[in-house]
């Protein structure tokens, strides 16, 4: 059963732009991305759209959906209401390329700034051995698609556009998955604290609500963080105990 | 101005959204929830009276740490940790009890990662909900500068644990009244209390790091290891509905303070099998 249903889709580009309206049949079980394929393949052949799997795997197709943080293959038609009109704009956080597609190309950036893996000393038996329970949390980051809707979200980049001072949720994530690696040996927690800026997130968990692989950056990865920079430099009584001990604080 | 403000129908200025949806509901009802506890803590907190009925204590006022035993419906003096109320306690303030120990509640609550998040949002619209224009600010700093204190969080949590065994003992005494085994009303309206309280200080984000989460590996050993990967577990679990437990712990704390200040004014009865 197809329906007649209508879009408002911004066309433009950095110079400026508006919303453009569509009206097109939908049929039963298509996405957002068909209705914009159908868009483009019926009425506007220069609509600009990124997209490739069309399996939510790829993270190419972010866009915001009425208002929200989405990848439009994996938004259903029939999730709205039969006679609402659907408004699809490029992410806010990053700039225009065209229409649909933004140059997401700052998050590379920041990629190359965390220290990569270090892996520690083998065992005397030449092996690398951890247990499965050490590695189930950092397993859950290793689901990240790099869709960068959480990056779009987060209001310290969206609103506040503090990009040089802050590394986004995606990033807070792979710093986790790096930090707590039962192999690992890298000690990344001042630039944690530093550059990286974790003390800007106020974990007001907005990453968390737009992942579309239901990773849970905030509680188990975010402020995990925060607690590890908390032992290294603000409890009082660690800090203490360790001018005391000049203990090794990376056991 | 960065010049991606306006690009790609994006509309600048406080709350700008296109997401026709009730997004300002949560925020609302948050605000609304903690406004009227805050208030209702307050005023009761100023009472310094009718904390204490037969066996039960308000949580308010609980550990009563100096008595004033002429003020009505006020506990036993023999209840109070270190005797009657002292002299120095300057004249502008009421001799109130819970004066004394609800800055640990408080600060343990204030600096809750899941209070943090619902006031940022309900109180400081940064950001009010998720894709809606945060309040503008020169220089957002998130939690640097003065909420730097937000990382001492854990120390709020230690007081909470030991409130844990006070409101506990707490709600064992209501159920004896002159030495005599008996349940109430009020006796199962403080358990509930205390056992909200605790499941909610139990599934702390700071109570998960430091029982295991600062670990990289649960190796330590065979029974240390899986000791503390146990426990690492089950307050994860708790953890994750933290959020429901924080509303629950914090609406009954309210209650019981009620329900024991109404059963102390004679307003309503208590039912129980001493009476
Ligand atoms: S929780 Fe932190 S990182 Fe996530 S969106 Fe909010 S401010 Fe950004
Ligand atoms: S963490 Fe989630 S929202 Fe963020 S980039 Fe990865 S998959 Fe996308
Ligand atoms: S097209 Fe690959 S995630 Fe949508
Ligand atoms: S995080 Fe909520 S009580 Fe510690």
């Amino acid at each position: 059963m197809s329906s007649r249903r209508n879009f408002r889709v911004w066309r433009g580009d950095r110079a400026g732009g508006e919303f453009s309206n569509y009206a097109i049949e939908v049929d039963e079980g298509m996405v957002v991305l068909d209705a914009i394929h159908r868009i483009q393949a019926e009425q506007a052949a220069d609509l600009a759209v990124r997209w490739n799997c069309k399996a939510g795997k790829c993270g190419s197709c972010s866009v915001e959906i009425n208002g929200k943080p989405k990848l439009s293959c994996m938004t259903r038609m029939n999730s709205f209401a039969p006679d609402a009109t659907i408004s699809v704009q490029p992410l806010k956080a990053f700039p225009v390329i065209k229409d649909l597609v933004s140059d997401v190309s700052w998050n590379y950036e920041q990629n190359k700034k965390i220290p990569p893996f270090k892996p520690r000393a083998r065992g005397a038996d030449g092996k690398h051995r951890m247990l499965q329970r050490d590695v189930d949390r950092v397993q859950e980051f290793r689901k990240c698609i790099e869709c960068y809707l959480c990056q779009n979200v987060c209001h310290i980049l969206r609103d506040h556009d503090k990009k040089n001072s802050f590394v986004g949720p995606r990033f807070m994530i792979r710093l986790a998955s790096l930090e707590m690696h039962p192999l690992d040996s890298a000690d990344r927690l001042p630039a944690i604290k530093g550059e990286f800026g974790s003390g800007l997130c106020n974990i007001t968990r907005c990453c968390t609500e737009v992942c579309p692989e239901h990773i849970n950056i905030t509680d188990n990865g975010i402020i995990p963080l925060k607690e590890r920079v908390v032992d290294r430099f603000y409890d009082p009584l660690l800090w203490l105990a360790c001018k005391f001990f000049s203990a090794n604080r990376r056991s | 101005m960065r010049d991606t403000a306006v690009q790609g129908g994006h509309e600048i200025g406080f709350a700008a959204n296109l997401r026709g949806d009730a997004w300002w509901l949560a925020p609302l009802l948050t605000f609304i929830g903690l406004s009227a506890f805050g208030i209702y803590a307050t005023w009761a907190a100023f009472q310094g009276g009718y904390y204490w009925h037969g066996s039960y204590l308000s949580p308010f006022y609980s550990p009563p740490l100096f008595i004033d035993p002429a003020a009505p419906g006020a506990a036993p003096l023999s209840h109070a940790w270190f005797g009657a109320w002292p002299s120095w306690w300057p004249k502008f303030l009421p001799a109130s009890p819970a004066l004394l120990i609800l800055i640990f509640p408080l600060s343990f609550r204030a600096t809750c990662y899941y209070y943090r998040k619902a006031y940022y949002r309900a109180y400081f619209a940064t950001p009010p909900a998720c894709a809606v224009t945060a309040l503008p600010q020169k220089d957002y700093r998130g939690e640097t500068r003065l909420f730097l204190i937000q990382n001492l969080h854990r120390y709020a949590l230690y007081a909470a644990l030991v409130f844990i065994f006070i409101l506990y003992y707490d709600a064992f005494a209501a159920f004896f009244r002159d030495g005599e085994l008996g349940v109430g009303v009020g006796s199962v309206v403080l358990l509930i209390n205390a056992t909200l309280l605790a499941l909610y200080t139990m599934g702390c984000h700071s109570l998960r790091h430091l029982i295991g989460g600062r670990l990289d590996s649960f190796s330590c050993g065979a029974v240390c290891g899986k000791l503390s990967h146990t426990a690492w577990k089950k307050v994860s679990c708790l953890n994750k509905n933290h959020m429901l437990f924080a509303w629950l712990s914090l609406f009954w704390v309210g209650f019981t303070d009620f329900y024991v200040r109404l059963a102390a004014m004679g307003v309503i009865t208590d039912f129980n099998t001493w009476d």
